[in-house]
């Protein structure tokens, strides 16, 4: 039953083939598997310790796999790296290093200033630039200590974007953040899609799903469903996922 | 006495004692800016492992070298048997670390006492051996100046400048790293051999301090500039300059001190002004001292009553 001509796949982002990542002995990540159309803005949703934040880690080779293919724009992601940006959970670094605001988003240029090479004024205003679109221009010389949960949010964004990726990973990032962050955020988000740019968020607070994404992983160590918002977003596969049924608002 | 060190400060005590002096400030420039990183990246207490490590290194160097017949006291021989002994307490805390259940805390505590106690023991024969003259190896505990020779100030001088030219190279590395080591290595540095890097300027401090500072209280010299210039900054690179020349002033004022009262050991003299500096910083120091911040809190108090 093969098509004599093959139907011609949507150009994929990321890759995730048979991924299996363990803690110990113990599998929070079982044999994941997982496309990301290029331009699409997805969901990784799940309770908690379904091995999202995991999952996601492993595939840009931060921890360890144990099994498993990963692959970015075709490549191999550790090849195609300079093409992925990722947004860690806020926790991930100590706020109190001496570093001001553009400092850090100043980093988010390294692969254009190496070890040596001067930060010129060209490179200083896209690192301005990118803070700005984050509406954060105002707190450039502020130290990232002095920030609020939603402005470090946002830094880490801007650093996020003056790396230019076509692939942008981010591990929830409106966990802890105000209504106006938020839709700071994902305003820029969806900006970025609409410039053909490839999203993927770990989220969680499931009432925004539709409206914000248009895919859907739904995980729970291993995959649930995945696929478009409308399709997979049901209320059978999510409870499935959750493992309970008080899930009234989601379409059934 | 105040004559006596006002020159020593000039560098006017002579030849050799202005070198030292030299010597000690460079070191404290260097140990003061790699120390900045150094606790950034949460290293602090390894560097102290790593300076007691040494002991057993120095003790072993010199019996090898006085059984080969040559002077056991050659400080560059010494050295490289503390970096060997160093070395091996590195490899030992990270196999305790990542094979056991110790925790890294756990595990350089271990380190460091075993290591510091063989070392005292390997100390006690050597002085228990009829060697004809003293060793001389007390200095490398506590430091001292007295009897240092003109090519072992060189050396700490030397040794002090290709650091800082290091560091000057891998500063960039060094704090994404220290910052965020996931982001860092996604963005193509290569956070293995950062660290790597930052274990191994941390050592040269600390065998270059051995002599000047002593291997107990070397560790002051790497982390109470940072802290102190940490006070003052906000930026990594400014708190690395601060620590740096906070350090040298450290060093150059206790070598001098300890040029002038000959029973005064170089590391005490030493620690105990960059402890001065680090007190007078918290005391004083603009937005984060404890005087700026409780004005700041009276401020504000008035102003919510009114």
């Amino acid at each position: 039953m093969v098509s004599p001509t093959p139907i011609p796949m949507p150009e994929t982002a990321l890759t995730i083939t048979g991924l299996t990542v363990a803690y110990g002995s113990v599998p929070v990540v079982a044999t994941v598997s997982a496309r990301f159309p290029k331009g699409s803005m997805t969901a990784v949703i799940g309770p908690n310790g379904a091995g999202k934040s995991t999952l996601l880690k492993a595939a840009l080779g931060l921890i360890p796999a144990v099994t498993g293919d990963v692959r970015a724009f075709g490549q191999p992601v550790a090849k195609a790296m300079p093409r992925i940006a990722y947004v860690p959970q806020r926790a991930a670094v100590d706020w109190e290093f001496p570093a001001r605001v553009i400092d850090v988003v100043q980093m988010g240029l390294y692969r254009k200033t190496g070890l040596l090479r001067r930060m010129t004024p060209g490179l200083k205003a896209q690192a301005m630039a990118c803070l700005t679109r984050l509406g954060m221009q105002d707190f450039a010389d502020r130290q990232i200590g002095a920030l609020s949960g939603g402005q470090q949010q946002r830094v880490f964004l801007a650093r996020a974007l003056a790396q230019e990726a076509d692939l942008m990973i981010l591990d929830e990032p409106f966990a802890g953040v105000d209504a106006a962050t938020e839709s700071t955020i994902i305003s820029v988000l969806h900006g970025l899609r609409s410039e053909g740019k490839t999203v993927i968020a770990v989220h969680h607070d499931l009432s925004t799903v539709p409206a914000y994404f248009d895919r859907v992983l739904l995980m729970n160590r291993r995959v649930i469903a995945e696929g478009a918002t409308q399709s997979t977003f049901r209320r059978t596969l999510v409870a499935e996922a959750y493992g309970n049924t008080l899930l009234t608002a989601i379409p059934a | 006495m105040t004559d006596a060190l006002l020159h020593a400060l000039l560098f006017q005590g002579g030849y050799n004692a202005a070198l030292v002096s030299l010597g000690a400030a460079l070191l404290g420039l260097a140990a003061g800016a790699v120390g900045a990183f150094t606790t950034l990246r949460r290293r602090a207490l390894t560097s102290d492992a790593m300076a007691h490590a040494t002991l057993p290194g120095i003790g072993l160097a010199f019996l090898v070298m006085a059984a080969a017949g040559g002077d056991g006291r050659n400080l560059i021989g010494l050295l490289i048997g503390a970096g060997l002994s160093a070395a091996l307490g590195l490899f030992w805390l990270q196999r305790l670390t990542d094979r056991t259940r110790l925790t890294e805390d756990a595990a350089t505590g271990a380190i460091l006492s075993s290591f510091y106690g063989a070392g005292i023991v390997i100390l006690t024969v050597i002085q228990n051996l009829s060697l004809g003259r003293p060793a001389g190896l007390e200095g490398f505990l506590l430091g001292s100046t007295a009897g240092m020779l003109m090519s072992d100030a060189l050396l700490i001088a030397g040794g002090g400048a290709v650091i800082l030219a290091l560091l000057v190279i891998l500063r960039r590395a060094l704090a994404m790293t220290a910052f965020d080591p996931s982001h860092a290595r996604m963005m193509g540095v290569n956070t293995r051999a950062a660290d790597m890097a930052l274990l191994l300027l941390t050592l040269a401090c600390v065998l270059l301090g051995l002599r000047v500072v002593g291997l107990i209280m070397i560790v002051a010299l790497l982390i109470t500039p940072a802290l102190t210039a940490r006070l003052w900054s906000d930026r990594v690179g400014v708190v690395a300059l601060m620590a740096g020349a906070i350090g040298a002033v450290a060093g150059h004022l206790g070598a001098a001190l300890s040029l002038v009262l000959p029973d005064l050991p170089t590391g005490p003299a030493i620690v105990l002004i960059t402890f001065a500096a680090f007190l007078l910083s918290a005391l004083f120091a603009p937005g984060r001292g404890l005087i700026a911040r409780a004005l700041a809190r009276a401020r504000l108090s008035t102003s919510v009553r009114t």
